[in-house]
Protein backbone atom coordinates (compact mmCIF):
# COMPACT_ATOMS: atom_id res chain seq x y z
CA UNK A 1 0.00 0.00 0.00
CA UNK A 2 1.31 3.47 -0.82
CA UNK A 3 1.50 5.41 2.42
CA UNK A 4 1.39 9.16 2.73
CA UNK A 5 4.09 10.97 4.66
CA UNK A 6 2.56 12.45 7.80
CA UNK A 7 4.70 13.37 10.78
CA UNK A 8 1.62 13.88 12.95
CA UNK A 9 1.32 10.10 13.02
CA UNK A 10 3.75 10.32 15.93
CA UNK A 11 0.83 11.41 18.12
CA UNK A 12 -0.85 8.08 17.43
CA UNK A 13 2.15 6.08 18.55
CA UNK A 14 2.95 8.18 21.63
CA UNK A 15 0.83 6.17 24.15
CA UNK A 16 2.46 2.94 23.01
CA UNK A 17 5.85 4.56 23.15
CA UNK A 18 5.38 5.79 26.73
CA UNK A 19 4.10 2.49 28.08
CA UNK A 20 6.65 0.29 26.37
CA UNK A 21 9.50 2.68 27.17
CA UNK A 22 8.58 2.62 30.86
CA UNK A 23 8.74 -1.17 30.82
CA UNK A 24 11.69 -1.57 28.51
CA UNK A 25 14.13 1.29 28.87
CA UNK A 26 14.24 1.70 32.67
CA UNK A 27 14.79 -2.02 33.37
CA UNK A 28 17.28 -2.27 30.52
CA UNK A 29 19.25 0.68 31.92
CA UNK A 30 19.20 -1.02 35.33
CA UNK A 31 20.73 -4.09 33.73
CA UNK A 32 23.35 -2.04 31.90
CA UNK A 33 24.13 -0.29 35.18
CA UNK A 34 24.70 -3.54 37.05
CA UNK A 35 26.73 -5.02 34.25
CA UNK A 36 29.55 -2.50 34.68
CA UNK A 37 29.65 -2.37 38.48
CA UNK A 38 30.80 -4.46 41.39
CA UNK A 39 28.86 -4.65 44.65
CA UNK A 40 29.38 -6.33 47.99
CA UNK A 41 25.69 -6.39 48.79
CA UNK A 42 25.47 -3.26 50.96
CA UNK A 43 24.17 -1.02 48.18
CA UNK A 44 27.59 0.44 47.46
CA UNK A 45 28.77 0.00 43.91
CA UNK A 46 32.20 0.24 42.31
CA UNK A 47 33.04 0.69 38.66
CA UNK A 48 34.05 -2.65 37.20
CA UNK A 49 34.30 -1.79 33.49
CA UNK A 50 34.06 -4.73 31.16
CA UNK A 51 35.14 -7.22 33.83
CA UNK A 52 31.82 -9.07 33.95
CA UNK A 53 31.57 -9.23 30.18
CA UNK A 54 35.03 -10.78 30.00
CA UNK A 55 34.12 -13.21 32.73
CA UNK A 56 30.84 -14.26 31.07
CA UNK A 57 32.27 -14.58 27.58
CA UNK A 58 35.15 -16.71 28.85
CA UNK A 59 33.23 -18.87 31.30
CA UNK A 60 32.69 -22.46 30.31
CA UNK A 61 29.37 -22.43 32.18
CA UNK A 62 28.01 -19.82 29.77
CA UNK A 63 29.40 -21.64 26.74
CA UNK A 64 27.78 -24.88 27.83
CA UNK A 65 24.40 -23.25 28.52
CA UNK A 66 24.61 -21.54 25.13
CA UNK A 67 25.48 -24.82 23.44
CA UNK A 68 22.51 -26.55 25.03
CA UNK A 69 20.30 -23.62 24.06
CA UNK A 70 21.37 -23.76 20.41
CA UNK A 71 20.92 -27.53 20.32
CA UNK A 72 17.44 -27.18 21.78
CA UNK A 73 16.35 -24.35 19.48
CA UNK A 74 17.60 -25.94 16.27
CA UNK A 75 16.22 -29.36 17.20
CA UNK A 76 12.72 -28.06 17.80
CA UNK A 77 12.83 -25.91 14.64
CA UNK A 78 13.94 -28.95 12.61
CA UNK A 79 11.07 -31.04 14.01
CA UNK A 80 8.24 -28.55 14.37
CA UNK A 81 8.42 -26.71 11.05
CA UNK A 82 8.25 -29.76 8.71
CA UNK A 83 5.80 -31.55 11.00
CA UNK A 84 3.55 -28.51 11.15
CA UNK A 85 3.54 -28.18 7.36
CA UNK A 86 2.70 -31.89 6.91
CA UNK A 87 -0.21 -31.67 9.34
CA UNK A 88 -1.50 -28.44 7.77
CA UNK A 89 -1.42 -30.06 4.30
CA UNK A 90 -3.48 -33.00 5.57
CA UNK A 91 -6.12 -30.86 7.27
CA UNK A 92 -9.57 -30.47 5.73
CA UNK A 93 -10.10 -27.11 3.95
CA UNK A 94 -13.87 -26.89 4.29
CA UNK A 95 -16.67 -28.31 6.35
CA UNK A 96 -17.55 -28.64 10.03
CA UNK A 97 -14.33 -30.46 10.93
CA UNK A 98 -12.19 -27.38 10.28
CA UNK A 99 -13.36 -25.58 13.44
CA UNK A 100 -13.08 -28.75 15.51
CA UNK A 101 -9.51 -29.32 14.35
CA UNK A 102 -8.47 -25.71 14.91
CA UNK A 103 -9.98 -25.44 18.38
CA UNK A 104 -8.48 -28.76 19.55
CA UNK A 105 -5.10 -27.96 18.07
CA UNK A 106 -4.96 -24.53 19.67
CA UNK A 107 -5.60 -25.99 23.14
CA UNK A 108 -1.96 -26.50 24.18
CA UNK A 109 -1.15 -22.89 23.31
CA UNK A 110 -3.50 -21.56 25.99
CA UNK A 111 -2.35 -23.63 28.92
CA UNK A 112 -0.19 -21.70 31.42
CA UNK A 113 3.43 -22.65 30.93
CA UNK A 114 4.03 -24.02 34.36
CA UNK A 115 0.91 -26.17 34.01
CA UNK A 116 2.41 -27.50 30.76
CA UNK A 117 5.55 -28.42 32.69
CA UNK A 118 3.63 -29.96 35.58
CA UNK A 119 1.34 -31.84 33.19
CA UNK A 120 4.28 -33.36 31.34
CA UNK A 121 6.01 -34.16 34.58
CA UNK A 122 2.97 -36.17 35.71
CA UNK A 123 2.55 -37.66 32.23
CA UNK A 124 6.18 -38.79 31.97
CA UNK A 125 6.86 -40.04 35.50
CA UNK A 126 8.24 -43.57 35.11
CA UNK A 127 6.02 -45.12 37.81
CA UNK A 128 2.68 -43.28 37.66
CA UNK A 129 2.76 -41.39 34.34
CA UNK A 130 1.09 -42.72 31.22
CA UNK A 131 4.09 -42.10 28.96
CA UNK A 132 6.77 -43.24 31.40
CA UNK A 133 4.88 -46.33 32.47
CA UNK A 134 4.06 -47.32 28.89
CA UNK A 135 7.67 -46.94 27.75
CA UNK A 136 8.90 -49.01 30.69
CA UNK A 137 6.28 -51.70 30.08
CA UNK A 138 7.47 -51.86 26.47
CA UNK A 139 10.95 -52.66 27.73
CA UNK A 140 12.67 -49.28 27.49
CA UNK A 141 14.64 -48.20 30.51
CA UNK A 142 13.04 -44.77 30.66
CA UNK A 143 13.54 -42.32 33.53
CA UNK A 144 13.71 -38.63 32.65
CA UNK A 145 14.80 -37.54 36.12
CA UNK A 146 17.92 -39.72 36.05
CA UNK A 147 19.05 -40.16 32.47
CA UNK A 148 20.24 -37.27 30.32
CA UNK A 149 19.01 -38.74 27.03
CA UNK A 150 15.55 -39.36 28.42
CA UNK A 151 15.40 -35.85 29.87
CA UNK A 152 16.19 -34.36 26.48
CA UNK A 153 13.72 -36.65 24.74
CA UNK A 154 10.96 -35.57 27.14
CA UNK A 155 11.91 -31.91 26.85
CA UNK A 156 11.82 -31.98 23.03
CA UNK A 157 8.60 -34.00 22.97
CA UNK A 158 7.00 -31.51 25.36
CA UNK A 159 7.97 -28.58 23.17
CA UNK A 160 6.72 -30.35 20.05
CA UNK A 161 3.46 -31.00 21.87
CA UNK A 162 3.22 -27.43 23.06
CA UNK A 163 4.15 -25.45 19.95
CA UNK A 164 3.74 -27.49 16.74
CA UNK A 165 0.14 -26.26 16.59
CA UNK A 166 1.41 -22.71 16.12
CA UNK A 167 3.22 -23.80 12.94
CA UNK A 168 0.15 -25.79 11.83
CA UNK A 169 -2.16 -22.79 12.27
CA UNK A 170 0.21 -20.47 10.41
CA UNK A 171 0.81 -22.88 7.53
CA UNK A 172 -2.92 -23.59 7.36
CA UNK A 173 -3.70 -19.87 7.12
CA UNK A 174 -1.30 -19.70 4.17
CA UNK A 175 -2.88 -22.71 2.48
CA UNK A 176 -6.51 -21.56 2.69
CA UNK A 177 -5.55 -18.27 1.02
CA UNK A 178 -4.73 -20.13 -2.23
CA UNK A 179 -7.62 -19.71 -4.72
CA UNK A 180 -9.18 -22.90 -6.13
CA UNK A 181 -8.32 -21.74 -9.64
CA UNK A 182 -4.63 -22.45 -8.96
CA UNK A 183 -5.38 -26.09 -8.20
CA UNK A 184 -7.63 -26.42 -11.24
CA UNK A 185 -4.92 -25.02 -13.47
CA UNK A 186 -2.42 -27.43 -11.96
CA UNK A 187 -4.80 -30.32 -12.58
CA UNK A 188 -5.21 -29.36 -16.24
CA UNK A 189 -1.43 -29.22 -16.59
CA UNK A 190 -1.24 -32.68 -15.02
CA UNK A 191 1.00 -31.53 -12.19
CA UNK A 192 2.07 -34.11 -9.60
CA UNK A 193 1.34 -33.67 -5.88
CA UNK A 194 4.97 -32.80 -5.36
CA UNK A 195 5.00 -30.05 -7.98
CA UNK A 196 1.72 -28.63 -6.61
CA UNK A 197 3.44 -28.45 -3.24
CA UNK A 198 6.71 -27.10 -4.59
CA UNK A 199 5.36 -24.47 -7.00
CA UNK A 200 1.96 -23.47 -5.57
CA UNK A 201 1.65 -24.26 -1.88
CA UNK A 202 5.20 -23.64 -0.67
CA UNK A 203 5.54 -20.16 -2.27
CA UNK A 204 2.16 -19.19 -0.78
CA UNK A 205 3.27 -20.36 2.65
CA UNK A 206 6.64 -18.65 2.50
CA UNK A 207 5.63 -15.53 4.38
CA UNK A 208 3.70 -17.28 7.15
CA UNK A 209 6.49 -19.81 7.55
CA UNK A 210 8.96 -16.96 8.03
CA UNK A 211 6.71 -15.67 10.82
CA UNK A 212 6.55 -19.20 12.24
CA UNK A 213 10.33 -19.56 12.27
CA UNK A 214 10.76 -16.08 13.75
CA UNK A 215 8.25 -16.71 16.55
CA UNK A 216 9.49 -20.20 17.33
CA UNK A 217 13.09 -19.03 17.32
CA UNK A 218 12.45 -16.14 19.73
CA UNK A 219 10.21 -18.10 22.05
CA UNK A 220 12.39 -21.19 22.22
CA UNK A 221 15.41 -19.03 22.96
CA UNK A 222 13.51 -17.43 25.84
CA UNK A 223 12.03 -20.66 27.20
CA UNK A 224 12.15 -20.86 30.97
CA UNK A 225 9.09 -22.10 32.83
CA UNK A 226 8.34 -25.39 31.08
CA UNK A 227 11.81 -26.99 31.35
CA UNK A 228 12.23 -25.53 34.83
CA UNK A 229 9.07 -27.23 36.06
CA UNK A 230 9.67 -30.43 34.08
CA UNK A 231 13.29 -31.17 34.90
CA UNK A 232 14.52 -28.22 36.98
CA UNK A 233 17.50 -28.07 34.63
CA UNK A 234 18.66 -31.55 35.56
CA UNK A 235 19.78 -34.24 35.79
CA UNK A 236 22.92 -32.35 36.76
CA UNK A 237 23.03 -29.36 34.44
CA UNK A 238 22.08 -31.33 31.35
CA UNK A 239 18.89 -29.39 30.54
CA UNK A 240 19.90 -26.02 32.02
CA UNK A 241 19.06 -23.71 29.14
CA UNK A 242 20.14 -20.06 29.04
CA UNK A 243 17.16 -18.54 30.87
CA UNK A 244 17.30 -21.13 33.64
CA UNK A 245 21.00 -20.47 34.16
CA UNK A 246 20.39 -16.72 34.15
CA UNK A 247 17.65 -16.88 36.79
CA UNK A 248 19.86 -19.17 38.89
CA UNK A 249 22.66 -16.59 38.85
CA UNK A 250 20.47 -13.48 39.24
CA UNK A 251 17.77 -14.52 41.71
CA UNK A 252 19.40 -17.59 43.22
CA UNK A 253 22.95 -16.43 43.90
CA UNK A 254 22.20 -12.70 43.57
CA UNK A 255 25.37 -12.19 41.50
CA UNK A 256 24.01 -9.05 39.89
CA UNK A 257 27.05 -8.08 37.83
CA UNK A 258 27.65 -11.36 36.00
CA UNK A 259 23.89 -11.93 35.63
CA UNK A 260 23.44 -8.50 34.07
CA UNK A 261 26.37 -8.96 31.71
CA UNK A 262 25.01 -12.36 30.72
CA UNK A 263 21.53 -10.85 30.17
CA UNK A 264 22.94 -8.29 27.77
CA UNK A 265 24.98 -10.79 25.78
CA UNK A 266 21.95 -13.09 25.64
CA UNK A 267 19.62 -10.29 24.57
CA UNK A 268 22.04 -9.06 21.89
CA UNK A 269 22.27 -12.53 20.34
CA UNK A 270 18.48 -12.80 20.15
CA UNK A 271 18.28 -9.29 18.77
CA UNK A 272 20.84 -9.94 16.06
CA UNK A 273 19.29 -13.18 14.83
CA UNK A 274 15.77 -11.75 14.99
CA UNK A 275 16.88 -8.72 13.01
CA UNK A 276 18.10 -11.04 10.25
CA UNK A 277 14.74 -12.84 10.13
CA UNK A 278 12.81 -9.56 10.31
CA UNK A 279 14.76 -8.01 7.45
CA UNK A 280 14.13 -11.07 5.32
CA UNK A 281 10.43 -10.91 6.10
CA UNK A 282 10.08 -7.20 5.36
CA UNK A 283 11.97 -7.58 2.09
CA UNK A 284 9.39 -10.17 1.00
CA UNK A 285 6.58 -7.86 1.97
CA UNK A 286 7.89 -5.03 -0.16
CA UNK A 287 8.16 -7.15 -3.28
CA UNK B 1 -15.44 -43.35 5.33
CA UNK B 2 -12.18 -41.93 6.59
CA UNK B 3 -9.66 -40.99 3.95
CA UNK B 4 -6.09 -41.97 4.65
CA UNK B 5 -4.99 -38.34 4.57
CA UNK B 6 -7.20 -37.35 7.49
CA UNK B 7 -5.39 -39.89 9.67
CA UNK B 8 -2.53 -37.44 10.17
CA UNK B 9 -4.60 -34.72 11.91
CA UNK B 10 -6.46 -37.38 13.90
CA UNK B 11 -3.25 -38.94 15.20
CA UNK B 12 -1.84 -35.52 15.97
CA UNK B 13 -4.96 -34.49 17.92
CA UNK B 14 -4.86 -37.75 19.90
CA UNK B 15 -1.22 -37.00 20.75
CA UNK B 16 -2.25 -33.53 21.92
CA UNK B 17 -5.08 -34.83 24.04
CA UNK B 18 -3.18 -37.61 25.85
CA UNK B 19 -1.30 -35.48 28.43
CA UNK B 20 -4.43 -33.36 28.98
CA UNK B 21 -6.46 -36.52 29.52
CA UNK B 22 -3.89 -37.77 32.02
CA UNK B 23 -4.10 -34.51 33.96
CA UNK B 24 -7.92 -34.59 34.07
CA UNK B 25 -7.82 -38.28 34.99
CA UNK B 26 -5.53 -37.56 37.95
CA UNK B 27 -7.65 -34.66 39.14
CA UNK B 28 -10.48 -37.09 39.91
CA UNK B 29 -8.28 -39.50 41.84
CA UNK B 30 -7.32 -39.51 45.50
CA UNK B 31 -3.64 -39.01 46.32
CA UNK B 32 -3.43 -42.59 47.58
CA UNK B 33 -4.77 -43.96 44.36
CA UNK B 34 -2.37 -41.87 42.27
CA UNK B 35 0.65 -43.10 44.17
CA UNK B 36 -0.59 -46.64 44.80
CA UNK B 37 -2.15 -47.93 41.59
CA UNK B 38 -1.80 -47.32 37.88
CA UNK B 39 -5.10 -47.05 36.04
CA UNK B 40 -6.31 -45.38 32.89
CA UNK B 41 -9.39 -43.98 34.62
CA UNK B 42 -10.25 -43.12 38.24
CA UNK B 43 -11.23 -46.24 40.23
CA UNK B 44 -12.51 -44.29 43.24
CA UNK B 45 -14.00 -41.25 41.53
CA UNK B 46 -13.63 -38.22 43.82
CA UNK B 47 -14.46 -34.53 43.58
CA UNK B 48 -12.52 -33.81 46.77
CA UNK B 49 -9.69 -32.00 44.92
CA UNK B 50 -12.07 -29.59 43.23
CA UNK B 51 -13.94 -29.07 46.48
CA UNK B 52 -10.69 -28.01 48.17
CA UNK B 53 -10.01 -25.46 45.45
CA UNK B 54 -13.48 -23.93 45.52
CA UNK B 55 -13.61 -23.66 49.31
CA UNK B 56 -10.05 -22.48 50.06
CA UNK B 57 -9.71 -18.76 49.41
CA UNK B 58 -5.97 -18.90 48.56
CA UNK B 59 -6.94 -21.13 45.65
CA UNK B 60 -10.03 -19.48 44.22
CA UNK B 61 -8.69 -15.97 44.78
CA UNK B 62 -5.71 -17.04 42.70
CA UNK B 63 -8.06 -17.52 39.76
CA UNK B 64 -9.71 -14.17 40.38
CA UNK B 65 -6.30 -12.46 40.54
CA UNK B 66 -5.12 -14.03 37.30
CA UNK B 67 -8.32 -13.17 35.45
CA UNK B 68 -8.28 -9.62 36.77
CA UNK B 69 -4.77 -8.70 35.66
CA UNK B 70 -5.23 -10.51 32.35
CA UNK B 71 -8.33 -8.44 31.62
CA UNK B 72 -6.71 -5.13 32.62
CA UNK B 73 -3.76 -5.98 30.42
CA UNK B 74 -5.91 -6.96 27.43
CA UNK B 75 -8.02 -3.79 27.59
CA UNK B 76 -4.99 -1.55 28.01
CA UNK B 77 -2.90 -3.21 25.29
CA UNK B 78 -5.64 -3.14 22.66
CA UNK B 79 -6.68 0.46 23.41
CA UNK B 80 -3.19 1.93 23.00
CA UNK B 81 -2.28 -0.38 20.13
CA UNK B 82 -5.24 0.70 17.95
CA UNK B 83 -4.08 4.24 17.07
CA UNK B 84 -0.44 3.11 16.80
CA UNK B 85 -1.32 0.30 14.40
CA UNK B 86 -3.36 2.76 12.35
CA UNK B 87 -0.37 5.08 12.10
CA UNK B 88 1.95 2.26 11.01
CA UNK B 89 -0.51 0.94 8.42
CA UNK B 90 -1.47 4.30 6.86
CA UNK B 91 1.36 6.77 7.24
CA UNK B 92 5.04 7.07 6.68
CA UNK B 93 6.82 9.14 9.32
CA UNK B 94 10.29 9.84 10.57
CA UNK B 95 11.76 6.68 12.10
CA UNK B 96 8.67 4.54 11.57
CA UNK B 97 10.53 1.38 10.58
CA UNK B 98 13.02 1.70 13.43
CA UNK B 99 10.21 2.26 15.89
CA UNK B 100 8.37 -0.81 14.63
CA UNK B 101 11.45 -2.97 14.99
CA UNK B 102 12.20 -1.53 18.42
CA UNK B 103 8.68 -2.50 19.51
CA UNK B 104 9.27 -6.00 18.20
CA UNK B 105 12.52 -6.33 20.13
CA UNK B 106 10.48 -6.15 23.30
CA UNK B 107 8.46 -9.11 22.13
CA UNK B 108 11.79 -10.93 21.81
CA UNK B 109 13.18 -9.90 25.19
CA UNK B 110 13.65 -12.87 27.50
CA UNK B 111 11.44 -12.46 30.58
CA UNK B 112 14.32 -13.84 32.65
CA UNK B 113 16.37 -10.73 31.81
CA UNK B 114 13.63 -8.45 33.10
CA UNK B 115 12.59 -10.33 36.23
CA UNK B 116 14.93 -8.61 38.68
CA UNK B 117 14.83 -5.05 37.24
CA UNK B 118 11.03 -5.27 37.09
CA UNK B 119 10.90 -6.25 40.72
CA UNK B 120 13.00 -3.20 41.62
CA UNK B 121 11.16 -0.83 39.30
CA UNK B 122 7.67 -1.75 40.49
CA UNK B 123 8.75 -1.79 44.13
CA UNK B 124 10.18 1.70 43.82
CA UNK B 125 6.97 3.14 42.34
CA UNK B 126 4.92 1.39 45.02
CA UNK B 127 3.05 -0.98 42.71
CA UNK B 128 4.57 -4.22 43.95
CA UNK B 129 1.97 -6.93 44.60
CA UNK B 130 -0.85 -5.18 42.75
CA UNK B 131 -2.82 -6.39 39.75
CA UNK B 132 -1.89 -3.22 37.89
CA UNK B 133 1.82 -4.06 38.19
CA UNK B 134 1.42 -7.42 36.46
CA UNK B 135 -0.92 -5.93 33.86
CA UNK B 136 1.61 -3.17 33.10
CA UNK B 137 4.55 -5.56 33.04
CA UNK B 138 2.79 -7.80 30.54
CA UNK B 139 2.22 -4.86 28.19
CA UNK B 140 5.96 -5.14 27.47
CA UNK B 141 5.33 -8.05 25.11
CA UNK B 142 1.57 -7.70 24.52
CA UNK B 143 1.54 -4.15 23.11
CA UNK B 144 4.12 -4.97 20.41
CA UNK B 145 2.17 -8.10 19.53
CA UNK B 146 -1.17 -6.24 19.41
CA UNK B 147 0.36 -3.53 17.21
CA UNK B 148 1.83 -6.20 14.93
CA UNK B 149 -1.48 -8.08 14.57
CA UNK B 150 -3.67 -4.99 14.16
CA UNK B 151 -1.29 -3.47 11.64
CA UNK B 152 -1.58 -6.66 9.58
CA UNK B 153 -5.38 -6.55 9.63
CA UNK B 154 -5.52 -2.79 8.96
CA UNK B 155 -3.21 -3.07 5.97
CA UNK B 156 -5.77 -5.43 4.48
CA UNK B 157 -8.40 -2.64 4.52
CA UNK B 158 -8.10 -0.53 1.34
CA UNK B 159 -7.25 3.11 1.85
CA UNK B 160 -10.21 4.10 -0.32
CA UNK B 161 -12.42 3.41 2.70
CA UNK B 162 -10.75 6.28 4.61
CA UNK B 163 -10.87 8.62 1.63
CA UNK B 164 -14.54 7.92 0.85
CA UNK B 165 -15.48 8.62 4.46
CA UNK B 166 -13.72 12.00 4.39
CA UNK B 167 -15.47 12.89 1.13
CA UNK B 168 -18.75 11.98 2.83
CA UNK B 169 -17.96 14.57 5.49
CA UNK B 170 -16.84 12.41 8.37
CA UNK B 171 -14.31 13.87 10.76
CA UNK B 172 -11.32 11.67 11.58
CA UNK B 173 -12.64 10.73 15.02
CA UNK B 174 -16.10 9.89 13.69
CA UNK B 175 -14.61 7.83 10.87
CA UNK B 176 -12.31 5.92 13.22
CA UNK B 177 -14.98 5.07 15.77
CA UNK B 178 -18.03 4.57 13.53
CA UNK B 179 -16.52 3.05 10.40
CA UNK B 180 -12.96 1.87 10.86
CA UNK B 181 -13.27 0.03 14.18
CA UNK B 182 -16.34 -1.98 13.08
CA UNK B 183 -14.51 -2.85 9.83
CA UNK B 184 -11.58 -4.42 11.63
CA UNK B 185 -13.64 -5.86 14.49
CA UNK B 186 -12.36 -9.37 13.78
CA UNK B 187 -8.79 -8.10 13.97
CA UNK B 188 -9.49 -6.47 17.33
CA UNK B 189 -11.00 -9.74 18.55
CA UNK B 190 -7.91 -11.62 17.46
CA UNK B 191 -5.55 -9.11 19.05
CA UNK B 192 -7.50 -9.25 22.31
CA UNK B 193 -7.36 -13.05 22.16
CA UNK B 194 -3.57 -13.01 21.84
CA UNK B 195 -3.13 -10.50 24.66
CA UNK B 196 -5.34 -12.65 26.83
CA UNK B 197 -3.42 -15.75 25.86
CA UNK B 198 0.10 -14.47 26.54
CA UNK B 199 -0.87 -12.75 29.76
CA UNK B 200 -2.66 -15.89 30.93
CA UNK B 201 0.19 -18.29 30.22
CA UNK B 202 3.08 -16.13 31.45
CA UNK B 203 4.25 -16.88 34.95
CA UNK B 204 7.81 -15.75 35.59
CA UNK B 205 7.02 -12.01 35.68
CA UNK B 206 3.63 -12.48 37.33
CA UNK B 207 5.25 -14.49 40.09
CA UNK B 208 8.13 -12.06 40.56
CA UNK B 209 5.82 -9.05 40.88
CA UNK B 210 3.35 -10.47 43.38
CA UNK B 211 3.47 -11.80 46.92
CA UNK B 212 0.05 -12.21 48.53
CA UNK B 213 -2.66 -9.84 47.35
CA UNK B 214 -2.34 -10.31 43.60
CA UNK B 215 -0.82 -13.80 43.53
CA UNK B 216 -1.75 -15.60 40.30
CA UNK B 217 -3.20 -19.10 40.32
CA UNK B 218 -0.19 -20.57 38.58
CA UNK B 219 2.10 -19.34 41.37
CA UNK B 220 -0.23 -20.76 44.02
CA UNK B 221 0.18 -24.09 42.28
CA UNK B 222 3.97 -24.06 42.39
CA UNK B 223 4.01 -23.22 46.08
CA UNK B 224 1.52 -25.91 47.02
CA UNK B 225 3.42 -28.50 45.06
CA UNK B 226 6.63 -27.77 46.92
CA UNK B 227 5.50 -27.03 50.49
CA UNK B 228 2.75 -29.46 51.37
CA UNK B 229 4.46 -32.54 50.04
CA UNK B 230 3.34 -33.63 46.63
CA UNK B 231 -0.41 -33.33 46.43
CA UNK B 232 -0.68 -34.48 42.86
CA UNK B 233 -4.45 -34.72 42.78
CA UNK B 234 -4.87 -31.14 43.92
CA UNK B 235 -2.19 -29.96 41.51
CA UNK B 236 -3.93 -31.79 38.65
CA UNK B 237 -7.32 -30.30 39.55
CA UNK B 238 -5.87 -26.78 39.67
CA UNK B 239 -4.12 -27.39 36.35
CA UNK B 240 -7.33 -28.65 34.75
CA UNK B 241 -9.15 -25.52 35.87
CA UNK B 242 -6.51 -23.28 34.25
CA UNK B 243 -7.23 -24.90 30.88
CA UNK B 244 -10.91 -23.92 30.93
CA UNK B 245 -10.67 -20.12 30.37
CA UNK B 246 -8.32 -20.76 27.43
CA UNK B 247 -10.67 -23.28 25.83
CA UNK B 248 -13.51 -20.81 26.34
CA UNK B 249 -11.81 -17.92 24.53
CA UNK B 250 -10.58 -20.12 21.68
CA UNK B 251 -14.19 -21.00 20.97
CA UNK B 252 -15.05 -17.33 20.39
CA UNK B 253 -12.29 -16.69 17.88
CA UNK B 254 -12.36 -20.11 16.19
CA UNK B 255 -13.18 -18.69 12.75
CA UNK B 256 -10.35 -16.16 12.81
CA UNK B 257 -7.80 -18.17 14.69
CA UNK B 258 -5.76 -19.28 11.68
CA UNK B 259 -5.62 -15.80 10.21
CA UNK B 260 -4.85 -14.39 13.63
CA UNK B 261 -1.81 -16.58 14.11
CA UNK B 262 -0.60 -15.35 10.75
CA UNK B 263 -0.89 -11.81 12.21
CA UNK B 264 -3.38 -10.92 9.50
CA UNK B 265 -0.63 -11.28 6.90
CA UNK B 266 -1.87 -13.99 4.59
Amino acid sequence: MNKTVNQKAWFFVTPVLILVAFNAIIPLMTVVNYSVQETFGDNTFFWAGVLWFQEVLNSSRFHEAMGRQLLFTFSILAIEIPLGVIIALAMPRKGPWVSVCLVLMAMPLLIPWNVVGAMWNIFALPDIGLLGRTLNELGFDYNFTRQIGDAWFTLLLMDVWHWTSLVVLLAYAGLVSIPDAYYQAAKIDGASNWSIFRFIQLPKMKRVLTIAILLRFMDSFNIYTEPFVLTGGGPGNSTTLLSIDLVKIALGQFDLGPAAAMSLVYFLIILLLSWVFYTLMMRDEEQ
Amino acid sequence: MIRRRSLIPIIYIIFLMLPIYWLVNMSFKTTNEILGTFSLFPLEFTLENYKTIFTDSTWYLGYANSLLYVMINTALSVCVALPAAYAFSRYRFLGDKHLFFWLLTNRMAPAAVFALPFFQLYSSVGLFDTHVAVALAHTLFNIPLAVWILEGFMSGVPKQLDETAYVDGYSFQAFFVKIFIPTIASGIGVAAFFCFMFSWVELLLAKTLTAVVAKPIAATMTRTASTSGYELGLLAAAGTLTIIPGAFVIYFVRNYIAKGFALGRV
